[in-house]
């Protein structure tokens, strides 16, 4: 396992956002933490990365006990986030945001910026490298968010709702990419609520439903499963669904 | 490296001036500009580039004035050793007010507050302690001659302040053509991001304002061997915190000519404010007041944001 | 240790100055609590209305607390346009515009005064002015002793204000949620310079009760900065209650440091406060959890 999470709980004032989370990530797959809005899912990369401490358990990365570490101190060990509302460098070019991940590994300004340019091509952001960041549009941002992720060299990244916002279209122009990301040697966790996403690309499914893994699985399996379609569609529902694809 | 080039010949010609002009006191008006573009770029240094704003420079600026002042008075000391024990003094008072604000996270207004506060705290101190004076202040033997640091002609103050204030440009060069640079600005524009890329917030901010203080406490060096007299309003009154903020914000905040640009104005502005209201107390330092105003209100990105501004129309009306 | 006889004439001494102290903390207080601005001209503007009783003193032979009725009014209408049309303005950018921006005016309101009323030490002489008081065993200064209570009036005064007038509900909507109150109606805009105004007014009243026991130079304001600043912080960013107790605290703080560590040094004190607040307890003594 490259990452472990094991029993996190975090709670912030009265409220439980994450209650006692375990998930288990081989190298080289794209797994997915799908669930309803509110879930969680966030705060637990934030726990995972370092941003908030967790309550109770512990997170392990490549070998190594990594709870409650600074997430720099994480990102130059190879696991890096991005945010689900994006963060760029404002006021900066594309080429200067990216070349920020890349210092971490290439100390020279030159080489940081030569570095930036690569991965820019290879997340489809080549044509567009001098233009301000905050002029970009959502898609772009998005990959934006990615490529400087990817500058940092890492073995994991976790990318949080990277296709909210993109039309049908623009989904089907990441998939590939995220999908050479890992063909790369990088594995991936992705909290994503575009199930199209979720279906084609993650090989394991994890389901968080009010601070708490209700189910995991392969995707097709993760998707029948009642308890999860209950999380989604309410109580009741899954005898609903059942009964209409009796019916049908 | 075109702006490196355009600094290097900018300052090239600055150095050459004394050749050409003899005048004591057109010398001693391009002293000033050099000095306070010095002072408005190490402000610019933090906050142009790091993002915090600081109000009391004169932390940085009145320790590396004593510093010089204090070894070479009560110490005996050559004022070679003093410029580099007031600048490291300078530095070690950043590294306190800086790890102290960073570690318990103070952002935007509060450490600019907390900046003031210390500033004044030292002023205080500089008042009571016997060793700088007190009260009274510090004055520093007239001696002219390199190893005393002070000059017998005005030429060798202006290229004393010209070799400072080069360093402090290029050290701002430097942060755009840096990794310490890029990841000063990456914090300065978004802190959470730049942590999750492996960038320590702290450690770069620190740096940030270790580097600051070290070219005010340079600029109070030379004030102090300028000048040959401080005291504690001069050192760390609110006056050289003022002018250090001013600068760069008339200027333009977070770029690399902007110092100097500001200076530049704020000096003509100054000379034509006499011109009209002669040498009415008040009345130049009211008009900063009110440029600053202006500028926030009006030009947040400074003169410097002026020229940017119509450069882009330029471009884009030739490419229509 | 100094004995009683020296100790309690000077927390009571404290007591009094800290209460003036807290009279102008207080309209900084307020205008921190609902426009979450931090007010750097406030000391300048201090020092603006002392010349104006001075010179309603000096001119139309007004006494200070006769001006009580017209400087209150007349610095309340000068705060109102400065937020609206200088101050407001800066409110979209950064955070530190705003303080840049009453940095400049404080710039220009204590120059200006330097170049029309240059840097002599103005007074104003009423028949009071040396008259003392007896408390415990402490001689305390006539004119400290009023505004003691003219700091307790103002404070009740603005509580009254804030809870029970239409006003003051609609500057606690505005101070807890400006996009909403706008929403149902309220002219963010004018409660914001209302705020401000009566913040300022504060120092009308500040200086009026000021005056005689003190003085007026341009520079006299520098001295209430910080020193405002440090009570608002010390006592809770928007607490009226808490700017009273943070008054009184500093003052005693001020009053005892002067005893212990002489006059000068003693300042240092106050400042210590204020940086150790603002590292570890930035909510204030009795502020409300950010």
């Amino acid at each position: 396992m490259i990452l472990s999470a094991s029993g996190v709980s975090k709670s912030f004032g009265g409220l439980q956002a994450v209650r006692d989370a375990s998930l288990d990530v081989e190298p080289g797959r794209i797994v997915s933490l799908i669930g309803p809005n509110g879930a969680g899912k966030t705060t637990l990369f934030a726990l995972i990365t370092g941003f908030h401490l967790p309550d109770a358990g512990t997170v392990t990365f490549d070998g190594a006990d990594i709870t409650g570490r600074a997430p720099e101190e994480i990102a130059r060990l190879g696991m890096v986030r991005t945010f689900q509302i994006v963060q760029p460098f404002a006021g900066q070019t594309v080429r200067d945001n990216i070349a920020v991940g890349a210092h971490l590994h290439h100390a020279g300004r030159r080489e940081a910026l030569a570095k930036a340019e690569e991965v820019a091509t290879r997340v489809g952001l080549g044509d567009r490298l001098d233009m301000d960041a905050a002029s970009l549009t959502v898609a772009g941002r998005k990959r934006l968010e990615v490529a400087k992720a990817l500058a940092t060299e890492p073995k994991l990244i976790l990318l949080d709702e990277v296709m909210a916002g993109l039309n049908p279209s623009e989904v089907r122009d990441v998939i590939p990419i995220i999908r050479a990301i890992r063909d790369s040697g990088i594995t991936i966790v992705l909290i994503e609520h575009v199930m199209q996403a979720v279906m084609s690309l993650s090989e394991f499914t994890y389901v968080l439903n009010q601070g708490q893994i209700i189910a995991s699985g392969s995707p097709e399996e993760v998707t029948r499963d009642p308890a999860v379609i209950e999380a989604y569609l309410g109580h009741g529902m899954a005898e609903q669904v059942a009964k209409g694809a009796a019916d049908a | 490296m075109r702006n490196l080039a355009i600094l290097v010949g900018l300052f090239v010609v600055l150095g050459a001036l004394p050749v050409f002009i003899q005048s004591d006191v057109w010398l001693n008006s391009l002293i000033m500009i050099l000095f306070v573009a010095l002072l408005g770029q190490a402000w610019n240094i933090l906050a142009g580039y790091g993002g915090q704003f600081s109000f009391g420079h004169a932390a940085f600026f009145g320790t590396g004035a004593y510093g010089v002042a204090v070894l070479q008075v009560q110490l005996g000391l050559s004022p070679w050793i003093g410029l580099v024990v007031g600048v490291a003094a300078a530095g070690l008072v950043a590294a306190f007010i800086g790890a102290v604000s960073f570690r318990y996270g103070l952002r935007g207004s509060y450490f600019a507050l907390v900046t003031l506060a210390f500033a004044e705290v030292l002023r205080i101190l500089s008042n009571s302690v016997p060793f700088t004076g007190a009260g009274v202040g510090i004055l520093i033997p007239l001696e002219p001659g390199l190893a005393h640091l002070q000059f017998t002609s005005k030429a060798g103050y202006y290229w004393l302040i010209w070799a400072m204030a080069l360093a402090a440009f290029l050290a701002a060069w430097w942060l755009n053509n840096s990794r310490f640079g890029a990841r000063l600005m990456a914090v300065r524009d978004n802190e959470d991001a730049a942590r999750a890329l492996g960038v320590s917030a702290f450690r770069i901010k620190l740096g940030g304002i270790v580097l600051s203080g070290c070219f005010s406490g340079l600029a109070g060096v030379f004030y102090a061997q300028y000048y040959l007299y401080l005291d504690p309003g001069i050192a760390y009154g609110p006056a050289i915190s003022v002018e250090s903020l001013l600068v760069p914000i008339v200027g333009g905040i977070g770029t690399l000519f902007g110092p100097l640009l500001g200076a530049v104005t704020l000096h003509i502005l100054s000379e034509i404010t006499r011109d009209i209201f002669g040498d009415a107390p008040g009345i130049s330092l009211a008009i900063y007041g009110a440029v600053l105003i202006v500028i926030v209100l009006f030009l947040p990105r400074g003169l410097a944001g002026l020229g940017r501004i119509s450069a882009r129309r330029l471009l884009s009306r030739r490419s229509a | 240790m100094p004995d009683i006889a020296i100790l309690l004439p000077s927390v009571l001494n404290g007591i009094t100055t800290g209460a003036l102290y807290a009279l102008v903390a207080l309209g900084l207080t307020l205008i921190y609590g609902v426009l979450h601005i931090i007010n750097f001209a406030h000391g300048s503007l201090l020092m603006l209305a002392l010349y104006g009783v001075y010179f309603l003193a000096v001119g139309l032979g007004v006494g200070p607390y006769q001006a009580l009725v017209l400087m209150p009014i007349a610095m309340f209408a000068v705060g109102y346009l400065l937020q609206r049309f200088v101050i407001g303005k800066a409110s979209h950018a950064r955070d530190e515009n705003i303080l840049l921006v009453t940095l400049g005016l404080s710039i220009v309101i204590e120059n200006l005064a330097v170049y029309f009323f240059r840097s002599d030490t103005r007074i104003v002489d009423t028949p009071w002015s040396f008259e003392v008081v007896e408390f415990l065993g402490a001689f305390l200064p006539l004119p400290k002793v009023i505004a003691f209570f003219g700091a307790l009036a103002t404070a009740a005064a603005l509580w009254v204000l804030m809870t029970r007038t239409e006003l003051g509900r609609a500057i606690r909507a505005v101070a807890k949620e400006r996009k909403g109150a706008r929403l149902v109606g309220i002219d963010v805009e004018h409660v914001y310079a209302m705020s401000f105004g009566i913040g300022i007014g504060c120092l009308g009243i500040a200086a009026c009760l000021l005056m005689p026991s003190y003085y007026v130079t341009p520079q006299v304001g520098h001295g209430f900065v910080l020193i405002a600043f440090t009570i608002v912080v010390l006592g809770g960013m928007g607490s009226f209650v808490g700017a009273l107790i943070g008054g009184l605290i500093i003052g005693v703080v001020e009053s005892l440091g002067g005893l212990f560590l002489g006059e000068s040094l003693g300042q240092i004190g106050i400042f210590a406060i204020f940086i150790l607040i603002l590292l570890f307890r930035p909510t204030g003594l009795l502020g409300h959890k950010v």
